[in-house]
């Protein structure tokens, strides 16, 4: 696999980005990510995205954007005993993962995000010169 | 924001450790599906795990508030309703709407040995804990060789 190469190539150059990058491949093949359900809508004033992500702290989301396209990614964490195991279980992966491409009318450095009760709320406004104005008919005298 | 390349290793070798862990107590639990279970991908996903003390039962609900939550229990079987109204924004144009939205309700067989007096429950991040003690004598004893 050519992206094992790569990794395995800037991990011989000692840079930490290449252990936090491979751990993050080791990471990412282990498990299927969960792909949290979302809810978009675009008003005047840019688009707002919703992520059911239960179960992920605010220290534990990674939320970014890479080039073109918006990362979401979050941590899932349960507090489990030591001795804990598992009876039943519908959620069996900890990591929620889900990438969106952005377009060029979108402030991609005024992205904000909340996140509450496990929601997470991103607010990409459009640029305020793209924003459809609306133009007044003046009346003539 | 949370550049993960500012912090080296650290996150994701947590994560990685994390993610085997939940993989050893999640991944193996194929029990047959009990008779009143929904299918995968139902609201709310529901995890289950327990020790010799206690059984504790995960319930994900994100952005439902706590108190719109009704949970009972009647011998071993734990009954979970609530509600999440999600309205949708006037003047806007919706591309997905995938959560979501409305009344729930799960029915959730547990161990026979729970005590149904004891149960405690508590809101983190948009999943709801439920830890319910088991009975002493069903605890296994460790008997003294004299």
């Amino acid at each position: 696999m050519s992206t094992n190469t790569e990794v395995t190539r800037r991990g011989s150059n000692g840079t930490p980005q290449a252990a936090s990058s491979l751990a993050a491949q080791r990471a990412q093949s282990a498990e299927t990510p969960i792909r949290p359900p979302v809810d978009i809508w675009e008003d005047k004033d840019g688009i707002t995205l919703c992520a059911d992500m239960p179960g992920v702290s605010k220290d534990r989301l990674n939320l970014r954007v890479d080039g073109a396209n918006l990362i979401v990614e979050g941590q899932l964490r349960l507090e489990l005993s030591q001795a804990a195991e598992a009876l039943y279980a519908d959620v069996r992966s900890s990591l929620y993962r889900r990438s969106f491409a952005l377009s060029s009318e979108l402030e991609t450095d005024k992205i904000e995000a909340s996140l509450k009760d496990g929601v997470l709320t991103v607010r990409i406004p459009k640029r305020a010169e793209l924003r459809p104005r609306k133009i007044e008919v003046q009346a003539a005298a | 924001m949370f550049g993960i390349s500012n912090m080296p290793g650290s996150l994701f070798d947590e994560l990685w450790r994390f993610q085997q862990e939940i993989d050893d107590l999640f991944g193996s639990g194929s029990l047959p599906s009990g008779i009143r279970s929904l299918p995968r991908g139902s609201f709310p996903a529901v995890n289950i795990s327990q020790t010799p003390e206690r059984v504790d039962v995960y319930i994900f609900s994100p952005g439902v508030d706590p108190k719109s939550l009704d949970i009972s229990m009647q011998q071993n079987l734990l009954t979970v309703t609530g509600k999440r109204e999600i309205k949708a924004e006037e003047e806007a144009e919706y591309y997905r709407q995938e959560r979501f939205s409305g009344e729930f309700r799960r029915v959730i067989s547990l161990p026979e040995d729970v005590d149904p007096e004891r149960v405690h429950a508590k809101y983190t991040d948009g999943i709801v804990q439920i830890g319910v003690e088991r009975r002493e004598s069903a605890r296994p004893r460790h008997i003294q060789v004299h």
